[in-house]
């Protein structure tokens, strides 16, 4: 009996990719705009993203996921990463593992094999989302003309990460770095953000970067 | 002349910057510091407008956010027009044009005008209502006119070209009010650490103190503030917001707050700035320093300009070096009104008379009045005045409180401004927005803020503490309080000094007689805004209204943006008197937000044009923009519509599209579908709760229709569902129900059936999926697949994996079309590519994009439904002659199972979805239209059903339509009759809803 | 707009992060066959309409994407706690009387 059906589904290399914001053309952008922006913003794109799911409360699944990942289970809002690998909390039993670009299919089938036989689920979904980064003195600002989450460091340490509404839909915002954070964003609603975040970022300037 | 009005010196404006406006086409001319409605004044403008419903020629009367006369529209272009702006909260700034709001053909000149000083008792309340009630169809005549006439304002009918936003904060403490109280509240929070946000309406931070002759440790007030804002701008979690109006209180201390950044410098915004913004602010706690109003006494013609709040003379006194008269008679109550004599003696300007109300007024400011020489008029006040544009005397009249009424003829003096005060009440607008009832305190003659659940503070003048030095220690401590509730620790401080005078009680007047009785006497102004006289309350009372809330509706009390604050105590006084009730007992009316005015483009913020609401695309949308698609938005999504060719319109696209897929081969972009990943042991266990029909033997490998229904029994939503291993299925989803469906599945899931191991996932933006349909599919896949696609291998309903293109993908063999069709999966980075490869190849086999018009007429050449389309959530899968796909054999009492069996859903005679054939085949049902079984019945006729999917033009050569008819399915070969509102009838056929191949033989070639 | 903690979360959020899904504690009859029509109604339509405490089933849809349960005064509109799917409230009309100020005789909108 199989449990899953899993399969490589990235091309070897050569094949056209072309991330949510291809159209944007935001490397034709860089090195363009303020010289001292108040914003900044890089793609993190075409990365291995995976949603696992399985039960927190069960020793059996936090030990498989540090023996496959060397990364212990994050608690509730909390992001914890090594090197290029990072792992968040998304709900109560969900996770979202974010891997370089083509390593998700081998570190899915390392994940089902220090889980095997637990009830859990592992999914691929790198092709529907991104990360963007923003850095810069304004990127607070930014995040305040868009959600209502407090985003102050006293309520959002580095290392915090949450869902919620931004603007008139919804994302996770990851605080990685003191002026650093980066939105995780759904493809189909790259436009909106993209547009949304040159509008919101206007009076402080904002520059692409490599 | 210029700023006749404007006294030699003093004002904390900037006589160095001289600013031109205009104001009704006139050019004037003020100074930096100036409100509009001060340098209106110091111009000597004294008609500012008409009166709402009487059309009175009114002017300036107050110098805050009460101001219920000046109300304007200000704008130097057609596209920066902004209604409903109170002169006296608009900054003065280079080139301002204003305009009066009321007044129709002008100001000077007014039609209504005639009416309202012929016909003052033609117009009683509900005037509009009783006169122009019928005929009812004249209304609308009446009422263009009368809207014209009253004049509300109006909306720029070009693009605002200035930018407008929101901001989003959470505070430990928000303090509402910079005047003394807000202020010292301000110190103690913010010196306790916590994240502290001022908010204040005026050009500047101070309140009363910024036209107080009060000294703090014995120097001007305003130097105290001056230290006050030094400290605040220092400590980094304190944010200071002048010019900006807390409007809203509302649910669990969520408050919003209209700051108007650039208002004040220019007709625009400048360059890169946003102009108003909108913050929503979140508060552990809030202090509600909003102080108290000044409200005026009701006296007859207290409405020609000229009359003027006693506190606003002192303002445009004090702050801005304006002079609105040469010779004031002073009409109150109180103490703190004799402020504004000294005040108006200090400009060199006359004091005529005061006139108070009380018998033997002792205060010190009362007898620093009398010091100076100041004529006092005590048991007495102001009766009335005369003037038409302004006032030329006042009829000062001793009265009788007891019976309240006129004791003396009294005498008329000669003024040209009468100043009145009639006590003050505090401000309570937002501690009342949540339903917080405010109480009647007797003792300062005004309503109070009640116990409220809403974490928050009351201090200074909205608690009725109107003592300077009282005002500091309350707020202060107010401070401490809210900040150490915020988890704060507590600061000392030590708070200036205030001179402690002798204050005296103020007297309980709120109407003032008038020998004539209400009724006769020269209108008493009760609410200046919405033209609200006294008799017009009391006339409301004997008409049998008691409740304040429906004196208020029937009077207009209190109404629209004004909110009542200057008339609501007033109002309420006189309504309880002529009830003979006391004030507590009448109540006060509720106050809403917002507190002022908000413009819809603060509303709107930057939820507009381009970024109006979030546009979904697929990875596929560039392809589909250069192929010169027209779009259609389903839900957030814009799909290709149709892909028009050489000028084609959408009939004539659709017609190709639907040949070119019969014929050859199309191509859509499917990947709006909502697809979920599902995973775990009991994976096959859910679905079979969830879809109506049995999912316990579906093979790896295979993939079958589903149909949802909700506990009703009513079909909600459908979709493939494939096996890709024995604990994981993937599910597709109708595009607007992707969201739906995945919350469906958890709702069960996490609160009904927690026992049962499965895990949903979206995928569906992952993928990117490309359906090719039609007899000429196969034959172009295999171009550019490695799959095995012959038709024993690769069967209907089934999926592959392999390389399309060179990209990993999973391919079903499914159709909606009823031809041979495979839709690709791939992940949706690579779908670009890959779609180039396809469309490279299908060049020999006419590969035809097409859109979702063509795709649904295909389906519905099936029969196949569109939920939603041809389903409106009344519909049981009998219903949609659906019953193979329902699993009555299932052991488990799935979703719908119970719902579908109701009596009232298998009883005969339920509407049925059947084919509908025009007789005419050129005819063409309307989607939507009824049908009935016999056209020539009487009006109104039975109707059995309606047209759900109709299709003019398709790949069968004639139109037909889908519908529901009662029973009929049992009624195929019948007729049915759909009239027309043109009173045409269209007669159609009942036919199978299977149009085209009704074996199926062609998904299968 | 309220502001609600998510048990899940740990942590209070504003209202338009979460979507409301009705009255909480209604079980889904075990047996929906043995259920008459009218048995049937009552589960499927019929919902208390307090003023007072209302146990309510919320959904965290921006957040965790979790349903919990919160115990609400719907005249205050005061959230008195908010707990896990499958847990008891702690609050219940008779537990806790009303804690108002606010009374009928409120107003209309204008």
């Amino acid at each position: 009996m199989t449990t899953a059906n899993v399969y490589q589904q990235r091309p070897d290399s050569g094949a056209k990719a072309e991330s949510s914001l291809h159209q944007a053309n935001l490397a034709g952008l860089i090195g363009k705009g303020r010289k001292n922006p108040g914003v900044r913003v890089r793609e993190k794109k075409l990365l291995g993203h995976l949603t696992l799911r399985g039960d927190a409360n069960d020793p059996a699944f936090a030990a498989g996921v540090n023996k496959a990942l060397g990364l212990e289970l994050p608690v509730a809002l909390s992001l914890v990463a090594k090197d290029e690998t990072s792992l968040q909390w998304m709900g109560p039993d969900e996770w979202l593992l974010i891997v370089p670009g083509g390593q998700e299919f081998a570190v899915e089938q390392a994940l089902r094999a220090a889980l095997a036989g637990l009830h859990i689920s592992v999914v691929n979904v790198s092709g529907g989302q991104q990360l963007l980064e923003l850095s810069g003195p304004k990127v607070r600002e930014v995040l305040m003309k868009s959600t209502s989450y407090d985003v102050h460091p006293d309520n959002f340490p580095v290392g915090k990460a949450v869902g919620t509404v931004f603007a008139k839909s919804q994302l996770v915002i990851r605080h990685t770095a003191e002026d650093t954070w980066e939105l995780l964003i759904r493809r189909s609603f790259s436009d909106y953000w993209w547009l949304w975040l040159q509008d919101a970022a206007a009076e402080y300037g904002l520059n692409v970067e490599a | 002349m210029s700023q006749t009005h404007r006294l030699p010196n003093g004002g904390r404006v900037d006589r160095s910057k001289v600013l031109t406006f205009t104001f009704n086409g006139q050019q004037y001319k003020g100074y930096e510091g100036d409100s509009l409605a001060a340098a209106l004044l110091a111009n000597g403008v004294d008609v500012i407008g008409r009166s709402f419903k009487y059309s009175r020629p009114r002017g300036i009367y107050a110098a805050g956010a009460e101001e219920p006369n000046a109300v304007l529209q200000i704008g130097a272009t057609e596209a920066t027009q902004i209604p409903n702006v109170r002169a006296t909260q608009q900054a003065l700034y280079q080139g301002l044009v204003a305009t009066s709001t009321n007044g129709w053909p002008n100001v000077n000149n007014d039609v209504m005008g005639i009416l309202g000083k012929v016909g003052g008792k033609l117009m009683p309340p509900g005037f509009y209502y009783k006169t122009f009630m019928y005929p009812q169809s004249f209304w609308m005549t009446y009422e263009k006119y009368i809207r014209k006439a009253a004049g509300l304002g109006r909306s720029p009918t070009q693009n605002d070209p200035d930018t407008y936003d929101y901001m989003n904060h959470h505070c430990d403490v928000l303090i509402v009010g910079a005047g003394p109280a807000g202020l010292a509240a301000a110190l103690a929070a913010a010196r306790s650490g916590a994240r502290v946000i001022v908010a204040d309406e005026q050009e500047e931070f101070g309140g009363s103190l910024l036209d107080s002759r009060e000294s703090l440790d014995g120097k001007p007030a305003m130097e105290w503030v001056g230290k006050v804002i030094a400290e605040l701008k220092e400590l980094p979690s304190v944010t200071l917001l002048p010019r900006a109006t807390v409007n809203g209180y509302h649910d669990h201390n969520f408050l919003t707050i209209h700051e108007r950044l650039t208002d004040h410098l220019g007709d625009r915004a400048p360059i890169g700035q946003v102009r108003q913004r909108i913050h929503r602010v979140r508060a552990k706690r809030v202090v509600l320093a909003t102080g108290a109003c000044e409200r005026p006494l009701v006296y007859g013609n207290n409405d020609v300009p000229g009359n003027m709040l006693a506190g606003a003379v002192s303002t445009y006194v004090r702050r801005y070096g304006v002079a609105p008269g040469k010779k004031m008679v002073l009409s109150t109550n109180n103490d703190h009104a004799y402020r504004v004599a000294l005040d108006w003696l200090d400009a060199g300007q006359q004091v005529v008379a005061v006139a108070d109300a009380r018998s033997n007024p002792r205060g010190a400011l009362v007898e620093a009045a009398r010091a100076k020489g100041i004529r006092i008029l005590t048991s007495s006040a102001v009766i009335e005045t005369r003037g038409s544009k302004h006032v030329t005397g006042a009829r000062v009249a001793a009265i009788d409180l007891k019976s309240l009424s006129v004791a003396s003829p009294g005498e008329w003096l000669e003024c040209d401004l009468v100043a009145t005060s009639g006590g003050y009440s505090p401000v309570v607008h937002l501690a009342s927005h949540l339903g917080g009832k405010p109480t009647w305190r007797e003792d300062i003659l005004g309503f109070v803020p009640g116990e409220a659940p809403q974490k928050r503070v009351c201090v200074g003048g909205i608690n009725g503490v109107y003592g300077l030095g009282d005002s500091l220690a309350d707020g202060f401590e107010g401070g401490v309080r809210a900040a150490s509730e915020a988890g704060f620790k507590a600061v000392e401080g030590v708070l200036p000094k205030a001179l402690n005078q002798l204050q005296e009680a103020t007297l309980a007047l709120f109407h003032v007689p008038h020998e004539k009785g209400t009724a006769r006497a020269p209108k008493q102004f009760v609410d200046l805004q919405n033209d609200v006289t006294a008799a017009a309350i009391e006339l409301a009372t004997r008409e049998g209204f008691e409740s304040v809330e429906h004196v208020k509706r029937y009077t207009a009390l209190g109404f629209g943006t004004d909110q009542g604050k200057l008339g609501n105590v007033n109002g309420l006084a006189i309504a309880a008197r002529s009830l003979n009730v006391t004030i507590p007992q009448m109540g006060t009316t509720m106050f809403r937000p917002n507190y002022t005015p908000v413009t819809f483009g603060a509303v709107a913020g930057r939820h507009c044009g381009h970024i109006f609401e979030p546009v979904r695309y697929t990875a596929l949308q560039a392809w589909h923009v250069k192929q010169g698609a027209e779009f259609e938005d389903v839900g957030q999504w814009k799909r290709p519509w149709y892909f028009p060719r050489n000028g084609e319109d959408l009939h004539a696209a659709v017609k190709r599209e639907c040949q070119a897929v019969r014929d050859s081969v199309g191509i859509l972009d499917a990947s709006t579908l909502g697809k979920i990943d599902i995973q775990g042991p009991d994976a096959r266990e859910f679905l079979n709760r969830i879809y109506t029909n049995a999912w316990t033997k579906l093979d790896v490998g295979k993939a079958r229709y589903g149909l949802m229904c909700k506990e009703d029994g009513m079909v909600f939503d459908d979709g493939v569902t494939a096996c890709l291993a024995d604990n994981h299925f993937v599910m597709t989803t109708t595009t607007g129900g992707a969201a739906r469906v995945l919350q469906w599945l958890e709702i069960y899931q996490q609160t009904e059936w927690p026992e049962l191991k499965v895990y949903f996932t979206s995928v569906t933006d992952h993928y990117a999926t490309m359906t090719l349909s039609g007899p000429n599919s196969r034959k172009l896949l295999s171009e550019v697949t490695d799959i095995d696609l012959d038709r024993e291998a690769f069967p209907f309903m089934t999926w592959k994996e392999g390389l399309v293109g060179g990209v990993p993908a999973r391919v079903f063999r499914i159709s909606f079309t009823g031809e041979l069709s495979y839709e690709v999966n791939i992940q949706a980075d690579y779908a670009m590519g890959v779609l180039e490869k396809i469309v490279e190849a299908g060049k020999q086999y006419n590969l035809t994009p097409y859109g979702t018009e063509t795709m649904h007429v295909l389906r519905a050449e099936k029969g196949f439904i569109i939920v939603g389309q041809d389903t409106d959530g009344s519909m049981t899968p009998d219903d949609l002659n659906m019953g193979w796909c329902v699993g009555r054999t299932k052991p488990f009492s799935w979703l719908g199972w119970r719902g579908m069996n109701r009596e009232d859903c298998v009883r005969d005679q339920r509407k049925q979805l059947v084919g509908l054939k025009p007789v005419d085949p050129k005819q063409w049902l309307p989607e939507g239209a009824q049908l009935v079984f016999d056209p020539k019945q009487a009006i109104p006729m039975t109707m059995v059903g309606h047209v759900t999917s109709s299709y003019a033009h398709n790949s069968l050569g004639y139109s037909f339509a889908m519908g529901v008819v009662k029973g009929g399915l049992k009624r195929i070969g019948e007729r049915v009759f759909s009239p027309q509102a043109d009173g045409s009838v269209i007669e159609a056929e009942i036919v199978s809803s299977v149009f085209f191949d009704p074996k199926g033989d062609r998904q299968n070639i | 707009m309220l502001h609600i903690f998510c048990p899940h979360c740990g942590e209070l959020r504003s209202e338009e992060e979460f979507h409301a899904s009705g009255q909480a504690h209604i079980p889904r009859p075990l047996d929906p066959g043995a259920c008459t029509d009218a048995e049937w109604g009552d589960y499927m339509f019929f919902r208390d309409n307090p003023r007072g405490l209302h146990h309510e089933l919320w959904n965290h849809v921006a957040g965790c994407r979790q349903f919990f349960n919160a115990t609400r005064n719907t005249v205050t509109y005061e959230i008195l706690e908010t707990y896990l799917i499958g847990t008891k409230p702690q609050f219940t009309e008779q537990a806790a009387p009303l804690i108002t100020t606010a009374t009928r005789e409120q107003g209309e909108k204008v």
